[in-house]
């Protein structure tokens, strides 16, 4: 069991970060035309529906919100032991010439969001494809930046970031785990 | 939870567990069947040999496009033209096959039991692709998803099989599936095509179709494979027809709206009418989509192990 290390955001703190990050979006796209929303699953997906939100919110309007499965686009999957439960894709918009906002809740080595935009891209040819996330933890293995940042949390790569939405863990946190200890 | 086996040889003592990750698996492929671009990498660099060593269009087409859906590379062959017509064995063939550095084999064999040997004697991940009068399982365990989509479970359901059941392969590996994933069963058809003791595997026998056409929830018509000299085991094409054949009327008396499954490919106006076949009960087409996405969960979860 990892301990906790230090509480990052707290139920309040990760709606303040959601909202700006919404209006950030809007701000770089000038409003919410030409944008669609696609969530990373797991936790990504629940935090690109909040975001979605928001935006609908301060816009009133309704926004195309799909999420995406990166498991077969992964480049460890051959190599694993125990193969990752496989969840469905669903974007049931076309993407082609949108504005893509890409959503995941930690960005770390990049692998994810590298698979992501292969993904994104065997779904059509979107105009441009934009990376929000919720935490930037560093340690990238591949040339990717995200275009929005929550916050950036320095840490170090024995550490972890667990991400905990209402949805799934029955919380809003955002948390800062010790190493293992018998690492 | 990944798969017990490496290989994929029949459903006869597959647990349930895996028989469910296969399902489940198949939705995610089923999704990417509907996208623009149908193709995903998992398999990038996995190489698949499709050993076809009795004909087969549909199911060599399938497999060979699920493959080519994951990003395998694909070796085709067949029988008529190789060195097994110059009394090669099995063994050598397949090790010969195995040498160029494949990763799985899809196999088709007209002997009952040859992918089991094949996966004693080599190191690739081994699919039966219908072996004999034995087994099929991938069109077993495409029936049972088109029935999950359909019905949106199997358990407790009427499944009855009707047909040629001692000769067909397909009856088999659907009987265990549909068993252990809790359907009832029952097969149908003149006592010359039912095989003694089918009651062992927990089926029921009836030898008339309006003794159970009332309480079937799906009726999976076998195809009356002419070819193998099925003459001898009913008077004539049109008494099958008149005694087994599956018409609207016949429906109709039943007063039963059930799904109309075969394995294809149909002969009309022998076991199926042509309006039955084309009708909006039918899932004939739907179980064909539905095996490339079958066909794809399986190649997939066997390729890590």
């Amino acid at each position: 069991m990892r301990k906790l290390k230090a509480q990052i955001m707290d139920e309040a703190g990760l709606d303040r970060t959601i909202t700006r990050l919404a209006h950030e979006i809007l701000e770089r796209n000038k409003g919410a035309e030409s944008i669609v929303i696609v969530g990373i699953r797991t936790r990504g997906e629940f935090i690109a529906r909040r975001i979605a939100r928001k935006i609908e919110e301060a816009e009133k309007v309704k926004l195309n919100i799909g999420s995406l499965d990166i498991t077969l686009y992964r480049d460890d999957l051959l190599g694993k032991l125990e193969q990752p439960q496989l969840k469905s894709s669903e974007i049931l918009f076309d993407i082609n010439d949108k504005n893509v906002i890409l959503i995941d809740d930690v960005l770390y080595t990049g692998r994810t969001i590298r698979a992501a935009l292969d993904e994104l891209i065997d779904l059509g040819r979107p105009s441009t494809i934009q990376l929000a996330v919720l935490i930037d933890r560093g340690h990238r293995q591949l040339p990717i930046r995200a275009d929005f940042v929550g916050k950036n949390v320095p840490t170090s790569s024995r550490e972890s970031i667990r991400v905990h939405v209402k949805e799934v863990d029955g919380e809003d946190s955002v948390l800062l785990m010790h190493p293992e200890e018998n690492e | 939870m990944p798969l017990q086996s490496r290989h994929l040889l029949g459903l006869d003592g597959m647990r349930r567990e895996d028989i469910q990750l296969i399902l489940a698996t198949a939705v995610s492929f089923r999704e990417v069947l509907d996208r623009p671009i149908k193709k995903v990498p998992p398999l990038t660099g996995k190489t698949v040999a499709n050993m076809f060593f009795e004909n087969s269009t549909r199911t060599r087409l399938s497999f060979e496009l699920a493959e080519r859906r994951l990003s395998a590379d694909v070796l085709g062959f067949t029988s008529t033209g190789s060195s097994v017509s110059k009394g090669e064995t099995l063994k050598d063939t397949a090790r010969n096959i195995e040498a160029m550095k494949i990763d799985m084999v899809v196999m088709r064999h007209s002997a009952a039991g040859a992918p089991h040997y094949l996966s004693k004697v080599i190191e690739s991940n081994v699919i039966n692709a219908g072996d004999g009068g034995h087994e099929h399982p991938t069109q077993a365990l495409l029936d049972m998803y088109t029935i999950r989509e359909r019905h949106g479970r199997i358990e407790g359901l009427n499944v009855c099989i009707v047909g040629d059941i001692s000769h067909s392969r397909v009856a088999r590996s659907n009987i265990y599936g549909l068993k252990t994933m809790g359907a009832n069963v029952s097969v149908c058809g003149p006592a010359t095509m039912i095989p003694r003791d089918i009651e062992k595997l927990g089926v029921d026998v009836y030898n008339h179709l309006d003794d159970i056409l009332p309480r079937v929830d799906v009726l999976n018509v076998l195809r009356i494979q002419l070819e193998r000299d099925a003459g001898r085991l009913f008077p004539s094409i049109r008494e099958y027809h008149n005694c087994y054949g599956i018409t609207r009327a016949r429906l109709e008396k039943a007063g039963r709206t059930m799904t109309i499954m075969h394995p294809g490919p149909i002969n009309r106006d022998v076991e199926i009418s042509a309006d039955v076949a084309d009708s909006e009960h039918s899932v004939i087409l739907q179980q064909v989509l539905n095996g490339v996405a079958i066909r794809m969960a399986v190649l997939y979860l066997l390729s890590t192990k």
